[in-house]
């Protein structure tokens, strides 16, 4: 898995039950039924949109990057791409990818790693992490807690990784109106932020709104 | 400097404890191609943890050895990487499950074979995370010592079977008091199918104080903030 697999969805947006567009620095936190299917779209291009799923019968159980990528042994994601929780089950896959190219090893930005990357002076900036607990201490449901801010999926953002062991930085690929979907394949709770970086190339520096769709199974 | 205290743990064994900081810790391989699985908690804040993408990205690599620090998500550092034989620790492929273990090398239970039966790192991990009052949401990507794993272009992961020799060693030193918890269970993408672990000898010795010229301090300037937040957290939080 993991060559770009360019699906486009067939779906189409009228037939949607559900049509938000969501600011940047902001997010959203949300229940997908089993069947459900979840269109993120990036509206103005080159927008890294943060997102943490979580088994909602049981949200100890969340996303694992490693158990992901390690599946497919790949670390880039595309059309096809199954998205295992920590005990190895199938949450979501994904089932169409106009974008092509997808993070799976850098994480939510936040206030402390922001002040390692850049500088000390950047404590203040706003943060996927932020955005993240305030999004978790609002749902209403005590069973999510800081200690289930696992590693997530960076959509639309590039990070390139060299047969050498280099990681970098580099200008996303993404553009307007590019979009993955992804199908829940159990109760699934998605935890979005629509990340608000500035500091380095993974919004363009210019952070943007997105789109959310969901369809019925 | 004399060690202050060893252990050796087998094929399949485990163990978790407290390390205060300013120690240092060298692990050995005691027969080539050894496995350590291991996650890092910081001791006196359990919520803060070893974080995978955040040490990554702020020392722009997806592999660790010597220069290296392993950062919590508070951007502190727990630990760095002082000494290393190998070059290269893997810390993106996770740990093995049960699920996989009983695939790949077959079914074994402890009424079969008592303490022969094959031991996983989901549960070695799950174990010593219950008893330090943790539960299965703390389960985070975790380092896999003396294991090399390379990414090609297309983000094909590739596991490299010579890597570790008998007696490879890596040294951390300890920056912060952390909970470690070590699994000595397989590398998950191992393809060898007999049960790939063997013995890793684990040594503490005493540390010696942090200097201006630090090799992980100033390994990158990155680095050296992650180092001002573990010296400011000193500052504030410890007695004199």
């Amino acid at each position: 898995m993991a060559v770009f697999q360019e699906i486009e969805s067939p779906r189409k947006a009228e037939k949607a039950i559900y049509n938000k567009v969501i600011p940047a620095g902001e997010g959203w936190m949300h229940e997908l039924l089993p069947g459900q299917v979840l269109r993120i779209v990036d509206l103005e291009g080159n927008q890294a949109v943060d997102t943490l799923f979580f088994d909602a019968e049981n949200p100890e159980d969340h996303y694992s990057a490693t158990a992901t990528i390690t599946a497919q042994q790949n670390i880039y994601l595309t059309t096809g791409t199954a998205l295992l929780s920590e005990s190895g089950k199938t949450l979501l896959k994904i089932v169409a990818d106009t974008c092509g190219r997808h993070d799976t090893l850098v994480f939510a930005c936040s206030a402390q790693s922001n002040t390692v990357r850049y500088s000390h002076d950047v404590l203040p900036m706003h943060n996927c992490r932020d955005t993240f607990m305030n999004l978790l201490a609002n749902y209403g449901d005590t069973r999510y807690e800081k200690r289930d801010l696992a590693p997530n999926i960076n959509f639309f953002m590039n990070v390139p990784v060299s047969p050498d062991g280099n990681l970098e930085f580099a200008d996303g690929v993404s553009a307007p109106g590019r979009y993955v979907e992804m199908e829940a394949l159990c109760k699934t709770v998605v935890l979005i932020s629509n990340c608000p970086q500035l500091n380095n190339p993974c919004n363009a520096f210019n952070p943007t709104p997105i789109q959310l769709l969901i369809w019925d199974k | 400097m004399d060690k202050i205290w060893n252990l050796t743990l087998n094929s399949g064994g485990k163990w978790s404890g407290v390390i205060g900081a300013g120690k240092q810790i060298r692990f050995t391989a005691l027969e080539d191609g050894a496995n350590l699985s291991m996650l890092l908690y910081h001791a006196r804040n359990i919520a803060e943890r070893y974080n995978m993408p955040d040490t990554l990205k702020a020392q722009h690599t997806n592999h660790l050895t010597k220069g290296n620090v392993l950062m919590s998500d508070n951007g502190r550092v727990l630990a760095s990487i002082i000494e290393d034989d190998l070059g290269w620790h893997d810390t993106i492929s996770g740990y093995t499950t049960r699920a996989q273990t009983n695939a790949k090398y077959g079914v074994t239970r402890y009424q079969n074979i008592r303490n022969d039966w094959l031991r996983c790192g989901e549960e070695n991990f799950t174990m010593e995370l219950v008893r330090s009052g943790l539960q299965k949401r703390d389960l985070v990507p975790n380092v896999n010592l003396f294991s090399k794993v390379t990414c090609d272009k297309s983000g094909q992961m590739h596991f490299h079977e010579d890597h570790c020799q008998k007696g490879a060693s890596v040294t951390l030193r300890t920056d912060m008091d952390i909970l470690l918890i070590l699994s000595n269970t397989p590398h998950p993408l191992d393809p060898k199918t007999d049960y790939p672990s063997v013995p890793v000898r684990m040594e503490v010795l005493p540390g010696a104080p942090v200097t201006d010229n630090d090799i992980c301090v100033t390994h990158c300037p990155e680095n050296l903030r992650a180092f001002e937040n573990t010296w400011e957290y000193q500052l504030l939080a410890l007695p004199n």
